[in-house]
């Protein structure tokens, strides 16, 4: 277990605040070489399996891509890893403990965020607000720190504190200007960009990203990878789901390919992209 | 939004003035309404002190719905059974020990007031729990159910003769059946005032009161300390729940209203907050449904119909859900117009006109329109049956406010989910590196850094 994993939020705010993305990101040291282990994973909705026994490992401080055509089982992979979804049976370890079965709150405690396919914004709520909220472990939270009035100081305190991380995480995603409008007023490519930023703001060791790249323009695609591989050399471990064969190609070091429920191959991108069994399954034939 | 974003702008003072203005104008309704009715002062006072009363007690339980609907995003339809259950239990703790021969049938612990008081809002929260225990796991539909199932539960129970009464503590307690229940305790002023030793400080201000209301004052007094005793407690219940709502609680539970498997995602124990919020706004609806039912002397089971659920549901609409200011606005404007209204209405009716004959059935009400296109009749049989109507015109109010106006007088305002100002820190320099009509990667054009919004993104308004 990391000691990054559960860092207490105010003292991150007085982290490097020269440098844009060591203010927020308090450091990841994952002691483990590979964070996320997943054995023999299964799940089965009435008689469909979906996910039928896959097993793979993310190793730290890569980009590892997740592929395969549709119905392969990617996103079921993800709500089994994430706590969305109970697996039948398998195992998800994370950072060397075992977390299957877990509640996704439970989970992104320990340090692994997901964003959502189709981003999933608090349309009702501003952008700041969305925000806000990510940070773990604030005082705030609890009813009575919030209500009772000398202690509320102390929560407003640490507001301050997140709000200015908060605010460099804006300036870094280059969403400060739409900070004070309702996330559901913006576009697709903003929604993107505001799901990331709130969930760095949780303090992950580990991001799971589902489609980030769905519905994004050229430009706007560029600069999330950009900012993904700046993230990633500072140490967090990614987990992408991805439709777009050459994005996956270009960028991940290491690809997984799904197929009916099970792991087809991994390796490397070049490894993959000579793959017989990898283009058969994408071709339709039969594997 | 045009019409609200009008009406605020228009009023000097915003919302404040708002509420200032609507309250004004309520009072000085009924006022004129008394004066129409030929009231004298002592008339006009106790009008006053009603009209108080149950804006209070509106204002109150639409605040604590308001927690749950317009923040959390529960649906709870089962408000009458959590104020059944706050009122049954104060009762059972504070009404005096059963001595045979009384006039009270049962008994009760004969605890003091307050301590009653706490018990019943606590006997809410632990029903408000039991109840969310197995329905917050499940999507909001499912809660209203059980929340209403609830409600009915509780008032049959109360019904029942089983808890007719019982033994507790070896003396004779209980619920008092279908037949009530004798409040027999010492009146809530007088507990309050005697508790603070001002009781004979009081009795002094009723007795100098007798040089406006001559004969027996005390009445009178104690119905306005009592509606200004019920505005305080609005301001407490204003004051908890905008610090609940402007905290990280707070925001927690706006993200559940909007998305909970979000918020889950992120870290926060869902069920967690759900619950907190559920109860904490459950004992503030046995505390509303405490203070509306003590001074009446009497309760009975049937007094906790369904229907005040839906009274509190119409002024919380009226306010604006997720509003706490909309939700004090909602509970004045239902207390004052669609509540006590008709029956004002009504009277005044039959003051100016006393000599009206109205027809006594339907038949002969609309027969005449039929036959010799006469319509006074069915208007007078309006009139007359103008409380019956109420539900009816309670039912058109929420039908055209749901199409022309969902999101109430007060709805949809920009309630900050924090403790402070989110703008930019004054520390903080703005972004870096020459916006100035830069083209946005995410596809909009930034003209000025700050006012820029979102010209290029925004899909809708």
């Amino acid at each position: 277990m990391s000691d990054a994993a559960n860092p207490p939020v105010d003292d991150v705010a007085n982290e490097g605040n020269d440098d844009a993305l060591g203010a927020f990101a308090s450091g990841v040291e994952t002691t483990e070489q590979f964070p996320l282990q997943v054995e023999g994973l299964r799940k089965s909705f009435g008689g469909i399996t979906a996910v039928d026994g896959a097993s793979f490992e993310v190793e730290a401080g890569t980009l590892t891509g997740l592929i395969g055509p549709n119905g392969a089982g990617k996103s079921t992979t993800f709500n089994l890893i994430t706590g969305m979804l109970k697996p039948d049976s398998g195992t998800v370890t994370f950072n060397g403990e075992d977390i299957t079965g877990l509640e996704p709150h439970e989970i992104a405690n320990r340090g692994m965020v997901r964003t959502f396919q189709i981003a999933r914004e608090l349309s009702d709520m501003t952008v700041l607000e969305n925000m806000m909220l990510a940070p773990k472990q604030q005082r705030g939270e609890k009813l009575w720190r919030s209500v009772a009035p000398v202690v509320r100081d102390d929560v407003r305190e640490q507001e301050e504190e997140l709000l200015e991380r908060v605010w460099e995480v804006l300036d870094f995603f280059d969403i400060d200007h739409i900070a004070h409008e309702y996330a559901g007023n913006l576009s697709g490519g903003q929604r993107k960009l505001l799901e990331m930023a709130r969930a760095l703001l949780t303090d992950p060791d580990m991001l799971l990203l589902d489609e980030p790249f769905a519905g994004v323009n050229p430009t706007l695609e560029k600069k999330l990878l950009t900012h993904i591989h700046e993230l990633r050399e500072q140490g967090y471990t990614f987990l992408l789901v991805e439709h777009d064969m050459d994005l996956i190609m270009n960028n991940c070091e290491h690809v997984i390919v799904l197929h009916q429920g099970k792991v087809l191959t991994e390796g490397t991108p070049d490894d993959i992209r000579s793959n017989e069994d990898v283009i058969e399954a994408y071709l339709g034939g039969n594997v | 939004m045009s019409v609200r974003d009008d009406i605020a702008a228009r009023i000097p003072g915003g919302d404040a003035g708002l509420i200032v203005l609507i309250l004004a104008s309520a009072y000085l309704l009924y006022i004129l309404a008394g004066i129409g009715l030929g009231y004298d002062l002592r008339g006009q006072l106790n009008s006053i002190a009603t009209l108080t009363f149950y804006i209070g007690i509106f204002a109150m339980l639409s605040l604590a719905l308001n927690l749950h609907w317009g923040y959390t995003g529960l649906f709870n339809i089962g408000i009458v059974g959590f104020m059944a259950v706050g009122v049954y239990v104060m009762a059972l703790v504070s009404k005096p020990v059963f001595v045979a021969g009384g006039a009270a049938q049962v008994g009760g612990l004969g605890l003091p007031l307050w301590v009653g008081i706490i018990a019943g809002m606590l006997a809410a929260a632990i029903l408000g729990l039991v109840v969310a225990l197995p329905a917050l796991r499940l999507r909001a539909d499912y809660l209203a159910i059980v929340t209403i199932a609830m409600s009915e539960i509780v008032r049959f129970s109360f019904l029942s003769g089983n808890l007719q009464e019982f033994n507790l503590f070896g003396t004779k307690v209980g619920f008092g059946g279908g037949s009530g229940l004798i409040l027999d305790f010492v009146p809530p002023l007088e507990a309050l005032f005697r508790s603070v030793g001002l009781w004979g400080v009081y009795l002094g201000f009723v007795e100098a009161f007798q040089a406006i209301v001559p004969r027996n004052p005390k009445p009178v007094v104690d119905g306005l300390i009592y509606g200004a005793l019920l505005l305080g407690f609005v301001a407490v219940y204003f004051w908890l729940l905008k610090r609940t709502g402007e905290s990280p609680f707070g925001r927690v539970l706006k993200a559940i209203r909007e998305d909970e498997d979000v918020a889950n995602a992120l870290g926060k124990n869902t069920d967690g907050f759900k619950i907190k919020s559920f109860m904490l706004g459950c004992a503030l609806m046995g505390l509303a449904g405490i203070l509306w039912l003590m001074p009446q002397g009497a309760v009975t089971p049937n007094f906790f119909r369904p229907r005040v659920t839906f009274f509190v549901w119409i002024a919380l609409i009226i306010g604006g859900a997720g509003s706490n200011t909309g939700s004090v606005l909602g509970g004045a404007v239902f207390a004052a117009v669609l509540y006590q209204g008709p029956r004002y209405f009504q009277n005044l009716v039959g003051t100016v006109f006393p000599n009206l004959d109205s027809p006594s059935g339907f038949g002969q009400a609309i027969s005449p329109l039929i036959s010799q296109f006469d319509p006074v009749p069915l208007l007078l049989y309006t009139v007359d049956s103008i409380r019956q109507l109420q539900l009816v015109v309670m039912g058109l109010v929420l039908i055209w406010l749901m199409h022309n106006r969902p999101e109430g007088l007060l709805g949809h305002r920009k309630e900050t989910a924090s403790v402070i100002s989110l703008d930019r820190p004054k520390s903080m320099t703005a972004a870096d590196g020459g916006t100035d009509g830069e083209v946005r990667t995410d596809g909009g054009v930034t003209e000025d850094d700050s006012t820029a919004a979102v010209e290029g993104g925004a899909s809708d308004e």
